[in-house]
């Protein structure tokens, strides 16, 4: 019992990190109906914002701030970077291609997708950098309920995962930014003939779709330590299937995606195979679409050109 | 209104004298669309032949053969590809999947690694069959379904094939004790049989290149074919626009599923035929990057293109070759450079201009660094090559190499991206400044990492392509009805 209760609480940990991925997706897929493949590499860049926040404080032993302050700090500045970093990629990879062919933007992102795959591993070297975050928050930390231990860095990144896809759907829902983005989602050019200015909204929407994935990649930071310029592609198709298998522009779908994926990862890795995680994910993956094509939570699609 | 009655029925004004305005171009441009303009098809074919079978016969470089067999092998790829991508529109990120299904089918069946020493002529068709059947497999779940489910499924298809080739290297099967190495996990698996045809024992790359010469005529034939048949024009109405053609009583559903099957078949025979080359198969050879360079390959040519393919494959293997040597590159990359200039100037006048502009940065950040006394890395260290002997008393590359490469390479980027959404005057003052921080970039940091330096240009491309000319150098242009 114990066991099972300790993969369900790493599961909810990671599936709280590729909710937060699948949110990214999920968002702009809403607003432009374009798949953003270069999201995973977002997530790496967010990664290493944070370490680069780590080191400049004084790295994770001598550390010149508090402990929360200092983690703080890393998600705030990664996520705001990183935001603006999701803010230039439309501007330039997509916003020209507004208007062109389907597969277009795919490219496209494809492009960038690789570019800053190969400019961080230019820049930062190909070498595997560490958090090196039991130096900061010891493991020792935490309670434990029954036999389940939580140990307190799956606590911070538990609770600010689910505080940030809180924050989101309030967003979404009350504030004027987040109507004018729901209003999209459902008829375009209604909504720019009712006087949305669609060129804000989709720059909100790269931000905090990137914002989101900066902190996923601070989390996995702070949770498997390693940071590195290829670290984003596996993530990345984690987040996209968690937003596919929610029902792909649906924002409580991709929530509830990504947190079943991790805890179907985590219990297959517990009681099945290590080794073939992938394979039973990639197995759930094409149940969901036999048996679901829209995904858990998607509307049907009525589909014109 | 005589121009009106050349129009064919079903073409737009506008596409019709599409030509024309083509032809109009000044610069160097006018020129390329002249000389397009003026070769037919059948003598681009006949020239390409004729130098394919000269290189068979007169290159004994072993190198040189390994290369070209390996270019045999990247065509196929991109012609399937442009099969699915380019004919139907399907975005299928597991392509290099079945390469590698094929590759590894071959393996196991003609080596010592599960004893099995399949003859040629009956592992190949074999294998070819198979990977067909695993692409209907894998096209089932998405049948209902729509371009970006499609790339889900194949992207994480290709994901779990490498994961799946891994991890089979200790399978414990019910009932029995020890474990079992199917695959190698990622060792891989040496030694394989030499191919076998007509009793013939392929000795080296030179054979392989007959062979593929072989299936190359006869899968542009095929395709060609192919293209002109109620197939290939159907797939043409599901890629423009499904509904209408679902519509037309076309089943689209169908065709997209045979579009997919016969792009893994093919990707299948290209993964048995560089099994044999390589005489051995990693794992490693059949990821991200792989697919990455096909794509660009399809797309750089022109999606849905015949001969857009085959000079995108040209383009895409000979460049990592070059990007190897530095002298290779260097002339590469200064050659690309004018020629975009000579392109992005459109007229002789301003194109010598910039140049000139060029070359006054040049000096005049040298005469400001030695004025300033900073430290630069002596010239003997980084003028190895003939290009950047030449350049060595114009260009200055400071002592912390890395630091200015990354920071000129960040430069470089947002300079190139400021210059996207520019003013037509200000962008005619920023080439040159752009021009100039390129050279800087590519001496300095970019010539010694040429694998990251392919990757990137290769991302690059995609994005500036898909902005300036989505349908490729030699794909038709597309008025797309939305």
């Amino acid at each position: 019992m114990s066991y099972l209760g300790q993969q369900l609480v790493n599961g909810l940990t990671l599936g709280g990190v590729y909710a937060l991925i699948a949110l990214g997706y999920s968002l702009v897929y809403g607003v432009l109906q374009i798949l953003n493949f270069a999201h995973g590499d977002v997530y790496m860049v967010g990664a290493f914002l944070g370490y680069f926040v780590e080191l400049a404080l004084g790295g994770p032993t001598k550390s010149i701030v508090p402990v929360p302050i200092m983690l703080f700090l890393m998600f705030a500045i990664s996520m705001i970077g990183t935001g603006l970093l999701g803010i230039v990629i439309e501007r330039f990879a997509y916003r020209p291609l507004r208007g062109s062919s389907r597969i277009a933007p795919l490219i496209s992102a494809l492009g960038v997708s690789i570019l800053l795959q190969n400019a961080a591993q230019l820049i930062f070297s190909a070498n595997i950098r560490s958090y090196d975050t039991s130096s900061f928050i010891p493991s020792t930390l935490g309670f434990s309920i029954g036999d389940v231990t939580i140990d307190s860095v799956r606590i911070t990144v538990l609770i600010l995962a689910f505080a940030l896809m809180f924050a989101l759907s309030r967003w979404v829902n009350k504030t004027q930014v987040g109507r004018a983005m729901r209003a999209i989602a459902i008829d375009r050019d209604a909504a720019v003939m009712m006087g949305i200015d669609i060129d804000k909204v989709i720059r909100w929407t790269f931000f905090v779709g990137a914002a989101l994935a900066a902190a996923a990649g601070v989390m996995n930071g702070l949770l498997l330590r390693g940071v590195s310029s290829g670290m984003g592609f596996v993530p990345g198709l984690k987040g996209f299937t968690a937003a596919v298998i929610g029902g792909i522009g649906s924002i409580p779908g991709a929530m509830a995606g990504g947190l079943l994926l991790g805890v179907v990862e985590s219990l297959t890795q517990g009681y099945l195979s290590t080794n073939f995680s992938d394979f039973y994910t990639f197995i759930l993956l094409i149940a969901v679409m036999l048996l679901r094509p829209n995904g858990l939570f998607g509307k049907k699609a009525i589909v014109k050109a | 209104m005589s121009e009106q009655q050349g129009l064919g029925i079903g073409t737009d004004e506008w596409v019709a004298q599409h030509e024309k305005r083509l032809a109009r171009r000044s610069g160097l441009l006018g020129i390329l669309d002249l000389l397009n303009q003026k070769v037919s098809p059948a003598i681009r074919y006949g020239i390409l032949g004729v130098a394919a079978i000269a290189f068979g016969l007169f290159v004994d470089d072993f190198y040189l053969q390994r290369i070209a067999a390996n270019l045999g092998v990247f065509l196929i790829l991109t012609l399937g590809l442009n099969v699915v991508m380019g004919f139907a529109g399907l975005l299928d990120l597991g392509f290099v999947a079945f390469f590698g299904f094929g590759a590894y089918a071959y393996a196991l069946t003609s080596s010592g690694h599960l004893n099995q020493h399949w003859p040629t002529y009956l592992s190949v068709p074999a294998i070819v069959i198979v990977t067909a059947f695993l692409g209907y497999l894998v096209s089932l779940p998405s049948r209902r379904l729509f371009g970006d489910y499609l790339a889900i499924v194949t992207l994480f298809f290709g994901q779990v094939f490498i994961q799946l080739i891994i991890s089979s290297d200790s399978i414990t099967f019910p009932g029995n004790e020890e474990s079992t190495d199917i695959t190698g996990g990622s060792n891989g698996i040496p030694g394989l049989d030499p191919f076998v045809l007509f009793g013939y024992k392929f000795k080296g790359a030179a054979d392989y290149y007959w062979l593929l010469l072989v299936i190359l005529v006869f899968l542009i034939i095929a395709i060609i074919r192919v293209d002109r048949t109620r197939v290939g024009r159907a797939w043409k109405t599901v890629r423009e626009d499904s509904l209408a053609s679902q519509a037309m009583g076309i089943k689209v559903n169908n065709l997209k599923m045979l579009a997919f099957i016969v792009g893994a078949a093919i990707a299948g025979l290209a993964g048995t035929i560089f099994a044999g080359i390589q005489n051995s198969v990693f794992i490693n050879g059949f990821d991200m990057p792989l697919l990455t360079l096909i794509y660009a390959a399809v797309i750089l040519g022109g999606s849905g293109s015949i001969p857009g393919s085959i000079l995108g494959a040209f383009v895409m293997s000979v460049l990592p070759e070059i990007l190897r040597v530095q002298n290779y590159s260097e002339i590469l990359f200064l050659s690309v450079l004018i020629l975009t200039i000579a392109v992005l100037g459109k007229s002789w006048k301003k194109f010598a201009f910039n140049i000139a502009l060029v070359v006054l940065i040049g000096f005049l950040v040298k005469v400001i660094v030695s004025a300033l006394n900073i430290a630069t890395t002596p010239a003997a260290t980084w003028a190895i090559a003939p290009v950047s002997k030449a350049l060595q008393h114009w260009l200055v590359i400071p002592q912390s190499r890395l630091l200015w490469g990354n920071i000129g390479f960040v430069l470089l980027i947002s300079l190139i991206a400021y210059y996207s959404i520019a003013k037509e005057k200000i962008k005619f003052y920023l080439l040159p400044l752009i021009t100039y921080v390129a050279i800087f970039v590519w001496e300095d940091r970019l010539v010694i990492e040429p694998n990251t330096t392919r990757q990137l240009i290769i991302g690059m491309l995609l994005v500036v392509l898909m902005i300036v000319r989505p349908q490729g150098f030699l794909g038709k242009t597309r008025v797309e009805v939305l």
